[in-house]
Order: C-alpha cells, then sequence, then structure tokens
C-alpha cells in the first residue's frame, strides 16, 4: 500500500515510515513567527534557555500592525527587533517587507519538500509549492527555539479532485468558497488536504496559494498541491536550495475523495459570520455596503491586483463606499507602482495602504464601525474579526470586492 | 483529577474570535485583565459570573480559527476547569494540551448537557459524570500526557532539559 505525502515527508523527518494517525517528533526545515516573536521570546526566557537552539531555522516577519497602531505594538515590535539582534536570528523582515506567508516564499524560505511550521494559522499556504507546512501555538515555538523539534500527529488525507474549465473571471476564491459551502468549516479538522486535477494542473501558483491558505478555514492541519514545472520555475527564481520533491503514491490511501467540477461555478461569497456560510453571489444581491478591504495573505497578490485593475480602470467608486487597499508585500507594490495601477487606484477613489495585514485581524488601520458592512477579500468573517463585533464581514473573490464597490452594494460582476 | 463544575453551553464553531478577540492580541497580556475578555464577543455575561473550575461546552469544530494561544489561555486565567467538544480545531486542542487545560471530546455528553447543569470530570478514569449517567471520553495520546502532566509545555520541556 503507498503512502500519501504527509506520511511520506514525516516519515523522511522522522526517519522510519509512518502512517496516518501517528504522532512524531521532527525538527523542521524552517520555523516562520510574526509579531508574536515577542510573547514567543517571554516564554522561550522562561524554560531557562539562554540561546536559540538554531537561530538558521526560524525566520520573524513583522506584519500584523505595522506601523504599529500604538505604544504597545510598538514596544511589542522593538522587544522583537532586540530579541533577533541578540540572538543571531538573520531572517528578519520589518515593517517594510510585506505579509508574513507572502514574505515566507518571495524571499526564498519556502520550497518542495520542506517542512515548515508557523505560529499562525494560515502557514498552510506553503503547500501551494509542495511543502509540508502546519500552523502551531506560541509556546510550541518557544520550544522549537529551545530545542528545535515539534511533536506533530501524521494526519489523514483527503483528496479534492478539481475538474472542468473555470467560466471567465471565476478564481480560486470562489472555487474554495464552494468548497467550503460543501464540506464545512471543520471538513478537514485534524486532515490533510490535498487539490488535484486537471483545473488545479492549469491554475497559477497564485490560485493555489489561495487554496492551500484556506485549506485552515476548512480544518486543515496542511494543504498541499504536487509541484510541477510552474512551481519549480518560480521557487528557482527565489531559492537555490537543493530540495527533494515529495509526492503521494498512485496507490496513496485517502480518507476521502471530494469531487468538484467548476465548469459552471458561479461568483461565490461567504456571509457572516462563518466561512462555510457560502452562497452565490446572485443570492446576496443589492446588499448595501460600507467598506471594501481588499488585500490579505489570501488575495493582495499581484494577479488579484490584475482582476480589480480591469474592474475599477476607467470608474468610480460609490460615493458610499471606503475602499482600501493592501498590497501582501512591497515587492507586490513595487510591480503595481510599476505598472501605474496605483494612480489608478487612487483615481478610481480608493486609498492605498502599505504592505501588511492591514484591519484584517482588528489590529488597525480600517476598523469597522457599529453595523457597518464590509466585503474582504481576506479568509475570515467571524464575530469581530475585522476589530468590532457589531460589524458585518463578506468573503469573496478581489474581482467580486472591486465590483461591490463601484456598485456601493454586494453585486455580481458578470452583470457589468 | 476531579473537576465538578456549573456547564456554560454554546454552538458549533465557537471560534478564536470569540474567545479572544483579535484586536486585543499585542495589547492585553495581563493574566487578570485576559480572564476578564474570554468570550467577550460570545456572551458578555461569562467573564463576571464565571466560577472557579467551571465547564465550558461547545459543538464540534471548538476552537477553530486563528493560532493565538490565548484562546485556550484566557480560559484557564478565567477558571476555567475544562472545554469539552463534539470535536476540537487542532491547534486549540494542542494548545490546551500546552497549558494544561483539559480538553475532552464526547459527542454525547454534549447532546445530553444544557447550560447551567453540574457535571464531574475524572480525568483519571475519563469518566464525566451528569445527571443522565456517566459519559466517557478517549484518553490523551501516550506521546502527549507527559506534557499534559507536566503542566503545560513550558514545564514539560524544562524537565526534558533537566532545567530545575
Ligand atoms: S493577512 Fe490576515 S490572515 Fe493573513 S497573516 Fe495577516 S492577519 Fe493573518
Amino acid at each position: 500500500m503507498g503512502k500519501t505525502f504527509s506520511e511520506k515527508i514525516l516519515g523522511k523527518k522522522a526517519g522510519k515510515p509512518v502512517v496516518a494517525g501517528e504522532i512524531v517528533e521532527i525538527e523542521p526545515d524552517v520555523a516562520m513567527s510574526h509579531d508574536n516573536t515577542a510573547a514567543i521570546s517571554q516564554s522561550f526566557y522562561e524554560i531557562g534557555v539562554d540561546k536559540v537552539y538554531n537561530p538558521d531555522m526560524h525566520v520573524v516577519i513583522l506584519d500584523h500592525a505595522t506601523p504599529a497602531a500604538n505604544s504597545k505594538f510598538a514596544q511589542n515590535h522593538k522587544d522583537i527587533r532586540e530579541f533577533v539582534a541578540k540572538q543571531g536570528i538573520k531572517n528578519f523582515y520589518d515593517v517594510n517587507v510585506g505579509i508574513c506567508h507572502q514574505v515566507m516564499h518571495e524571499q526564498g524560505h519556502v520550497w518542495p519538500g520542506a517542512v515548515i511550521v508557523g505560529s499562525d494559522s494560515h502557514t498552510t499556504s506553503y503547500g501551494a509549492y509542495g511543502a509540508f507546512s502546519a500552523g502551531i501555538g506560541r509556546s510550541e515555538m518557544a520550544v522549537i527555539m529551545a530545542r528545535g523539534k515539534i511533536w506533530l500527529r501524521v494526519p489523514e488525507t483527503i483528496k479534492i479532485h478539481v475538474a472542468g474549465k473555470l467560466p471567465a473571471h471565476i478564481t480560486a476564491k470562489d472555487l474554495v468558497l464552494k468548497i467550503a459551502k460543501e464540506i464545512g468549516a471543520d471538513g478537514a479538522l485534524y486532515k490533510a488536504i490535498e487539490f488535484c486535477g486537471p483545473t488545479i494542473e492549469q491554475m497559477s501558483l497564485s490560485g493555489r496559494f489561495v487554496l492551500a491558505n484556506m485549506a485552515a478555514e476548512l480544518g486543515a492541519k496542511n494543504g498541499y498541491v504536487a509541484p510541477d514545472e510552474k512551481t519549480l520555475e518560480y521557487i528557482k527564481s527565489v531559492t537555490d536550495k537543493e530540495f527533494e520533491i515529495v509526492m503521494s503514491d498512485d496507490d496513496a490511501e485517502f480518507d476521502q475523495i471530494v469531487n468538484i467540477d467548476v465548469t459552471n461555478l458561479e461568483p461565490m461569497i461567504a456571509k457572516p459570520h462563518t466561512v462555510d456560510n457560502v452562497c452565490p453571489v446572485s443570492e446576496v444581491k443589492g446588499t448595501k455596503i460600507h467598506q471594501v478591504f481588499f488585500g490579505s495573505c489570501t488575495n493582495g497578490r499581484y494577479e488579484d491586483f490584475e482582476d480589480i485593475i480591469d474592474i475599477i480602470d476607467g470608474r468610480k467608486i460609490h460615493p458610499a463606499v471606503r475602499m482600501l487597499v493592501f498590497p501582501a508585500s512591497m515587492k507586490v507594490y513595487k510591480q503595481i507602482l510599476q505598472q501605474g495601477w496605483v494612480e489608478k487606484l487612487v483615481d478610481f477613489g480608493a486609498v492605498v495602504m502599505n504592505p501588511g495585514c492591514g484591519p484584517c485581524m482588528g489590529n488597525h488601520a480600517g476598523i469597522l464601525a457599529d453595523g457597518e458592512i464590509c466585503v474582504a477579500t481576506s479568509n475570515r468573517n467571524f464575530k469581530g474579526r475585522l476589530g468590532n463585533n457589531n460589524a458585518f464581514v463578506y468573503l469573496a473573490s478581489p474581482r467580486t470586492a472591486a465590483w461591490c464597490a463601484v456598485k456601493g452594494e454586494i453585486a455580481d460582476f458578470r452583470e457589468m | 483529577m476531579i473537576i465538578k463544575g456549573k456547564v456554560w453551553k454554546y454552538g458549533d464553531d465557537i471560534n478564536t474570535d470569540v474567545l479572544f478577540p483579535g484586536k486585543y492580541t499585542y495589547t492585553v497580556t495581563d493574566p487578570k485583565e485576559m480572564a476578564k475578555i474570554a468570550l467577550e464577543d460570545l456572551d458578555s455575561e461569562f467573564a463576571k459570573k464565571v466560577q472557579k473550575n467551571d465547564i465550558i461546552i461547545g459543538g464540534t469544530n471548538f476552537g477553530c480559527g486563528s493560532s493565538r494561544e490565548q484562546a485556550a489561555s484566557c480560559l484557564l486565567y478565567a477558571g476555567v476547569g475544562a472545554v469539552i467538544g463534539k470535536s476540537f480545531a487542532r491547534i486549540f486542542f494542542r494548545n490546551c494540551i500546552n497549558f494544561g487545560l483539559p480538553a475532552l471530546t464526547s459527542p454525547k455528553l454534549v447532546d445530553s448537557v444544557e447550560h447551567g447543569d453540574t457535571i464531574e470530570i475524572d480525568t483519571e478514569k475519563g469518566t464525566i459524570t451528569t445527571d443522565k449517567g456517566v459519559f466517557e471520553f478517549p484518553p490523551l495520546p501516550n506521546e502527549v500526557v507527559g506534557i499534559f502532566d507536566a503542566g503545560g509545555l513550558i514545564p514539560y520541556t524544562r524537565k526534558m532539559l533537566g532545567i530545575e
């Protein structure tokens, strides 16, 4: 009987064959933390160790409230800068680089066959490049700093096979919302999701990233897409690391196989307050909105900007709406500057902000007022998520979000 | 260990943003203050009225969402003795173990118990006793029982590294 990707990669790390359900202790290749590194460093010192076990294993990226929203955040950032300097953690990215999950692959900290953990739930994202990557807690990261190891349960795997040609302008975001609707927010609890099939093979890396990123919203431990030529070409452009591709065997045993056909997929939207409360955009059209939040680790990349520029070019924002735009990284920011898109966004009436998480977890930079409704391209619409528990968040693709900004209400871009 | 307390019962998909709002993750760090905002966006009465060893009961996917461990630790600081669900989100489950907060899976119990009931958990026997009967929950995997018994991951690691 063959093995799944997760069984193979964790077995390789553990130095023995393993099957789903087993618990292994392994040394990850990369360990990522962000603004929570200040709290992690405190737990690290609490353990009673002075020196980080392997400083080169760690990547620290400031993004969650950048620039600092108040003196508490500022102190937090200061503590982190001092900690990385003292511990010799060279892979440190300050407030001017971007969102952690975007920066990780742009700066070459992700490669096929890598085992990566991060003290952030959307660490699942790097599976888009054929890595095993899972979110962990802060104390666990502190312990990795102290002794380089963590326990992980080898997950069972759900295979999501996607076939059919995506209709014009329907994206990975619509697909993943559709999957959330089908299997629910706990559909992949404790499990790995392997996305495969002709539609995924055709899909851009940016689209695959959306799927792996939102695997976290399906309860998954990790998401995975088998690397192909596209993956290798990109990874070789960002790192000269040598790696070995790991893939599921043809006769691997999957826990469940879900088949999705996208031929007739419509623009999808997640209604407040859960990610699996999904319906076609057409069902909620006409709902008045107040804000559009464009950005986040899910949908703030170049390809997403292409989509919104296509909609907003030559148009004006609805007078009752604010649109806040956060590029996922400074690299993306530079690309859109070079394309002249920042000017187009400003002419449209959007506010273009600095790269970072923005209001995604309600820290700053675009909090909603009571009763306000926001269409966001991010990944979570929980009560209070954007900083106010009396506000309402809908999740959609960049193209849908942009069209809503034009119309001042939830609207279907196919009626443009 | 015996944990006896009153039940606070909620539904499915209790997420980390309602357990401990994201906007506080970098600003509220004192355990006493953290206890005061536990469940703020779900039940504003909870933090005011919770008693030592009370038990929170949720449905499926308890603790979904963020990796923030304050979602577990704020409950502990508020005095919560255990959490019981039909299923748990994995990072929240890990965080509970890592803080020594019992996170027990017992779908039958969840269906039978009501808000305000008093129940008794016996962690050694793996049983939960209520008015309606005795329910079982599966034991922790052997590999992590040591973490739980040491009182959490940090004390466990100190022990492992021989630091006293
Ligand atoms: S953009 Fe949002 S979901 Fe992504 S890492 Fe930042 S806070 Fe988390």
